[in-house]
């Protein structure tokens, strides 16, 4: 069953064409990726399924429900996380703020609660930092709780933020190239990481350039050329596919 | 040294009115990177409503005992929530339709907001000032020759409250860290599944809310108010919000006290209350100089 649906999508800024008529699925469960040179529109598509952009042409649906129009922070809400290329950690919180805010859209506490610290609110913010430190231990940063996200090493952040976004509880968690500036050693660990998230019963779909790591732990791979979607595929389908290959080497003379 | 320590007082509960104002400013330059000139009017507009509100409980003089309590929470709470409803639609309105534009846009249009605030209380109440009754007791004690009012210790007291309240809101509640998280990044705290309208909306009730606060005690303090009152406290709170590092909850509050303190040790010299706002302002210009980004801005970043 299809959790995630884009149908004929296209994505305009001005005369400049990002994504065009892009069509794939994303099934429970799995764990998928896209990949494209840079600048083909991967990003625009992840922008596009959080709200961040409305789609100029075209449909996309989750868990059975048209989400394209919706603001950002509904979607969030109907159960999909994600986090950046380029790190959007609360810089000035703590690891630990930063898990709990990330659990914001599934807390009940009313703005009265709030104000008045209703003895209901102050149990719900305990329990939503112990799930804060269950989810810090699930991506291996049980030791800093306390320290603020902008003194965390640089793998840290990201796992950091992997750990943000699954406090959302989403159904689907998109990765935008979560291994960038990554050493083999950090790949390995989040390679693991992404089969432990997939355990949890959390889809994944990742955008990334390391080919190595797409090609390891992806079940389906799409690819995206200068917006159109060129192939779609196993991995072992795209790594002998002649537009894949031109796509990313040129054609041959 | 008498004068010294009776300036001190003086300075602390001018200070705490300050401070409280100051909050506001910094609240929302934290989280929208906007100066709300019209903020120190909405302090005003406190004193304004609180006014109005004694008037249909028919309070004209002191209160004691039970109906103090009374009559001081409903027209403390009311200018609150009055003053915060105020700033919700000045944000809905005025600011929110000017979010994505150039930042002098919304900062001239907060300046038009003032002005109409101003004529409207003018329009309300009269040019001339207007006498607030004394609903306190006053009683005066002398410590060493100090006199420490009443009125000075309810002022002091009452800014703490709040200032403690704020805090734990902040740092304690979902809405507080949906305010910081938005301030950080508003794009990333949208995909947090933070509704990012609602919370700008609420930073506004709250700071105004705490300027009508403000409002109610400067009226128990001073015992008078006028529709231009607001100018220069906002202005004077605004320095202070900026000597405390502007973004930061602790440097408004900091700055709040130090400004009222230094406004109150300049009377120190002869002539010194005309020369305060020389003082107050000169603090201003040397922090702007020397160090923009406040007391606190580079130790604690933290914004809202």
């Amino acid at each position: 069953m299809p959790l995630l649906e884009m149908d004929n999508v296209t994505k305009m800024f001005g005369g400049l064409t990002a994504v065009h008529n892009v069509s794939f699925t994303v099934e429970q469960g799995a764990i998928v990726a896209m990949i494209g040179p840079n600048g083909a529109g991967k990003s625009t598509i992840f922008n596009l399924i959080t709200g961040i952009y409305e789609p100029t042409k075209g449909t996309i649906e989750f868990a059975d429900h048209h989400i394209e129009g919706l603001p950002t922070y509904q979607i969030t809400a109907s159960g999909i996380a994600r986090t950046f290329q380029n790190i959007r950690l609360f810089a000035f919180m703590s690891a630990l703020d930063n898990v709990m805010t990330g659990e914001h859209a599934r807390m009940k506490a009313k703005l009265w609660d709030s104000l008045l610290h209703t003895p209901g609110q102050r149990k719900e913010e305990a329990q939503v930092q112990a799930r804060a430190r269950e989810l810090l231990a699930f991506v291996g940063l049980e030791g800093d709780a306390e320290k603020y996200a902008r003194n965390l090493p640089y793998g840290s952040q990201r796992r950091l933020e992997i750990g943000r976004a699954l406090a959302s509880e989403p159904r689907l968690l998109l990765l935008d190239e979560p291994a960038a500036g990554m050493n083999p050693r950090e790949k390995e660990d989040l390679m693991d990481l992404i089969r432990r998230i997939r355990e949890r019963g959390v889809t994944v779909f990742l955008i990334e350039h390391d080919m190595g790591l797409v090609m390891n732990i992806s079940e389906r791979v799409t690819v995206l050329d200068h917006g159109d979607k060129i192939a779609e595929g196993t991995p072992a389908e795209i790594r002998s596919n002649q537009r894949v290959i031109e796509a990313y080497l040129g054609k041959p003379a | 040294m008498h004068n010294v320590l009776q300036q001190l007082v003086n300075g602390l509960s001018l200070g705490g009115i300050y401070a409280l104002i100051a909050l506001g400013y910094t609240m929302v330059y934290g989280i929208i990177e906007l100066i709300n000139f019209a903020h120190g009017d909405v302090y005003t507009l406190g004193t304004f409503f609180s006014l109005a509100i004694l008037g249909l409980l028919g309070v004209s003089n002191q209160l004691h005992g039970t109906p103090l309590v009374i009559d001081v929470a409903i027209t403390v709470i009311g200018a609150m929530i009055l003053c915060g409803l105020v700033g919700v639609v000045i944000e809905r309105f005025a600011y929110r339709p000017l979010r994505n534009a150039p930042r002098l846009a919304p900062l001239i249009t907060a300046i038009g907001v003032s002005f109409i605030l101003e004529n409207v209380m003018q329009l309300w109440r009269g040019p001339s000032p207007v006498p607030f009754p004394q609903v306190f007791p006053n009683p005066a004690w002398v410590v060493g020759g100090i006199e420490i009012q009443a009125k000075q210790m309810m002022v002091i007291l009452f800014a703490i409250v709040m200032m403690v309240a704020l805090q734990l809101f902040i740092y304690n509640t979902k809405l507080g860290k949906a305010m910081r998280a938005t301030a950080q990044d508003r794009d990333a705290a949208q995909l947090m599944g933070i509704n990012v309208n609602a919370t700008i909306a609420l930073t506004f009730l709250i700071g105004s809310a705490l300027a009508g606060a403000a409002g109610f005690v400067s009226g128990v303090y001073y015992q008078s108010t006028w529709f231009f009152n607001g100018f220069n406290a906002g202005l004077k709170a605004f320095t202070a919000a900026v000597l405390g590092g502007i973004g930061n909850l602790a440097g408004a509050m900091l700055g709040g006290f130090l400004i009222g303190l230094i406004e109150a040790l300049a009377n120190l010299f002869p002539n010194g209350n005309q020369w305060s706002n020389v003082v107050v302002f000169s603090v201003l210009v040397l922090v702007l100089i020397f160090r923009p980004s406040g007391l606190l801005g580079e130790s604690l970043p933290e914004k809202v």
